[in-house]
């Protein structure tokens, strides 16, 4: 058996405009997605999430490339003899059928013995916290209930792979929270492999044993959480995750994996890790984020410190945001606040003079796109 | 309140738009329990059973009493022929443009084809041109094909080619499906195709698909559908005139036969059954709509 529950080799998707030109939804696609892992697809609206779960599902078919599911290239294989499940984002219940009929279904289709069939809706229904609402139709169930009841229709047939797109996306925060630590740990207790489409990144980060992260059809990054959010290969994978701050500049050197950028507007240098490529002389951008800023009254470093002005600050309970103005620049600094105080000379106020240190190790220098 | 409801104007306009539309039925239904033997004149209701004394003279025995036309009508073999006829017609006219608008409407929402923005607009002409139009181009079509037909294979006689209840069938099948298409057109306009999907992707194929998931889901929409087609065609003169032959004749038909010759307060009665078939089907047909929505 493959050591992969799902592959896009090379997949290009197009498809043809209303104007007469093609669209590429998916343009040059290549993912390995392991067995029994949690598996997200970020982006945001309109990178090709919906339509590269659609191909694993066989609802669509890759104009070039193959997927292949479980060491088996698909083809042009129709979705009812694929070995996967889909959650869909509008739930897609039956609802000329009750939830006992809807979750039913699959194994219906698999013929499986009636005696069995009640065994395993009954246990899916429970995994879901849905046990005794069978014999309702999906108009009487709450939205986050009809969430459930698609969840259970598609696990109950045990499949390899699981795909998921935006399955929480209509529910309000708290639930959506609520939900995300269920399935997470209904995906742990299952060991199936989930493929998850979301555009909400903190979503993905929560949730995921890898991210995918997609912008126009292409996959810019792929890594666990923690390296998508600390080493993003790119300006536009560190802006869409997290928030980062951002200077632009020359590259001067580039030397075991670190890298020292001349910024103009600041007239300095800026020292930081390499992430992604960059070579001598192309411009690059210089990205941190400002929960790893250091803030201090005095200069503490010849090297990567700035001084500054705040320009405004906003008290958040747990953080302070200061912003501080260098040369032009506004630069994010989320302090904790580490201290517990009344007393306003204890935060930063605006007008006052700041030094910055943004460490070596915590700048990332990476291409500028 | 709502002050309009007060307003005398529409109070006034509400009871004459009443007056209008149901006054002729209820004369209709009363003028069934006539007791005199034409039906322009009310000669007070028939109130007693056994015999029976009409216009001042005669007298007949009316074993049904107040519902003696109604056993009239009963025992008049023309009516009971008519009534095979008709319903006949009805019931494979309707199933058959049931199931060809439901496949137009099918086709013409998912797939895109040469031609589709015509075909649309195609299902209109039929419901906006005269009837008498499509009567005559029908009537028209068919004896120039009958003519052709017989010509060529030589029929002579009783077994040439012409006019009955098969081109009254065809040409009820013809005007009804569009408006079945349209009815079902609607009912899909909201349809959820991911379903569809979630079905496929549960293991069903494309037949399986259909049958469980799309024809449940759009059933009250196609039965509303035939319910329409249905009544149309119950209630067709124009067309069917113009496609009619021998032994083909239908209630309607009938009836305008009847009203040149005698008119008896068997129409009425006629007239009183038929009302409260096409309102029963009309009722059922809101009842569906209600559920589906
Ligand atoms: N059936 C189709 N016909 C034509 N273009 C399509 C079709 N499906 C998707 N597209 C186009 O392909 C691109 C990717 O669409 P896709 O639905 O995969 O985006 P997405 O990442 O899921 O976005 P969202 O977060 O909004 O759901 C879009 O530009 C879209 O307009
Ligand atoms: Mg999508």
């Amino acid at each position: 058996m493959s050591e992969f529950a799902v592959e896009l080799q090379d997949v290009i998707k197009q498809f043809p405009t209303p104007e007469g030109g093609q669209v590429f939804a998916v343009n040059h696609v290549s993912m390995q997605i392991k067995n029994g892992e949690f598996f997200s697809m970020l982006g945001s609206s309109g990178c090709g999430k919906t339509t590269s779960l659609r191909m694993i599902a066989g609802f669509e078919w890759p104009t070039e490339g193959e997927v292949v599911i479980a060491g088996t290239p698909q083809g042009h294989t129709p979705p009812f003899k694929r070995p996967v499940n889909t959650v869909f984002q509008s739930y897609a219940l039956f609802q000329h059928m009750t939830v006992f009929q809807n979750v039913a279904f699959g194994l219906e289709m698999d013929h499986v013995a009636k005696s069995e069939v009640n065994d395993r809706v009954g246990k899916s229904l429970d995994m879901v916290q849905l046990s005794g609402m069978g014999k309702r139709f999906p108009k009487q169930l709450s939205g986050g209930q009809q969430q459930r009841v698609a969840l259970a229709r598609a696990i109950v047939k045990t499949p390899k792979v699981l795909l998921l797109d935006e399955p929480l996306g209509a529910l309000d925060l708290k639930l959506r929270k609520e939900m995300q630590l269920e399935l997470k740990a209904l995906q742990q207790r299952l060991g199936i492999t989930f493929v998850y489409v979301t555009h909400d990144q903190e979503e993905a980060l929560t949730m995921s044993d890898r991210i995918a992260v997609m912008s126009f059809g292409k996959v810019l990054q792929m890594g666990t959480p923690v390296e998508i959010y600390e080493r993003p290969n790119c300006k536009f994978v560190a802006d869409f995750i997290g928030t980062s701050n951002f200077l632009h500049g020359t590259v001067k050197s580039v030397e075991n994996g670190k890298a020292s950028v001349y910024i103009q507007e600041l007239d300095a240098e800026v020292m930081g890790l390499v992430s992604g490529d960059i070579s001598v002389g192309e411009t690059a951008a210089v990205s941190i984020r400002p929960e790893k800023i250091r803030l201090s009254e005095q200069s503490a470093f010849n090297q990567n410190c700035f001084e500054g002005v705040v320009s405004s600050t906003t008290y958040i309970g747990s953080d302070t945001h200061v912003y501080v103005n260098v040369k032009g620049n506004r630069i994010k600094v989320w302090e904790q606040n580490k201290i517990s105080s009344l007393d306003p000379k204890a935060y930063y106020s605006v007008g006052q003079k700041v030094w910055l240190t943004l460490f070596p190790e915590n700048t990332l220098i990476m291409a500028d796109k | 309140m709502n002050p309009y409801r007060r307003s005398p104007f529409i109070r006034i306009s509400t009871v004459l738009v009443y007056i209008f539309l149901y006054a002729p039925i209820l004369v209709l239904i009363i003028f069934a329990f006539n007791s005199s033997r034409t039906n322009v004149l009310f000669g007070g209701f028939i109130t007693h059973f056994g015999p029976l004394s009409m216009n001042g003279s005669t007298v007949i025995q009316s074993p049904c009493g107040p519902f003696h036309w109604f056993c009239e009508l009963a025992k008049n073999r023309e009516v009971m022929g008519a009534t095979k006829n008709t319903l006949t017609i009805a019931f494979i006219s309707t199933i058959s443009s049931t199931i060809i608008g439901t496949m137009a409407a099918l086709a013409l929402q998912r797939y895109n084809f040469k031609l589709k923005s015509l075909t649309q607009v195609s299902l209109y002409i039929p419901i906006v041109i005269p009837e008498i139009v499509m009567g005559i181009g029908i009537l028209v079509l068919f004896s120039q094909v009958f003519t052709f037909l017989n010509g060529v294979f030589g029929i002579t006689g009783d077994d040439r080619l012409g006019m009955g209840l098969q081109t009254v069938i065809v040409s009820h099948i013809a005007f009804s499906i569009p408006f079945v298409t349209l009815v079902v057109q609607a009912r899909l306009q909201g349809f959820d195709k991911s379903i569809e999907e979630a079905a496929m992707d549960l293991g069903a194929n494309e037949l399986v698909t259909f049958w469980r998931v799309t024809f449940p889901t759009i059933l009250p929409g196609i039965l509303s559908g035939g319910l329409l087609a249905f009544t149309l065609s119950l209630d067709d003169f124009v067309i069917t005139f113009f496609t009619t032959g021998p032994g083909a004749t239908t209630l309607p038909i009938y009836v305008y036969g009847l009203l040149r010759r005698i008119i008896t307060p068997q129409v009425n009665a006629l007239s009183a059954v038929w009302v409260m078939i096409v309102f029963s089907i009309m009722l059922l047909m809101q009842k569906l709509e209600n559920r589906a929505s």
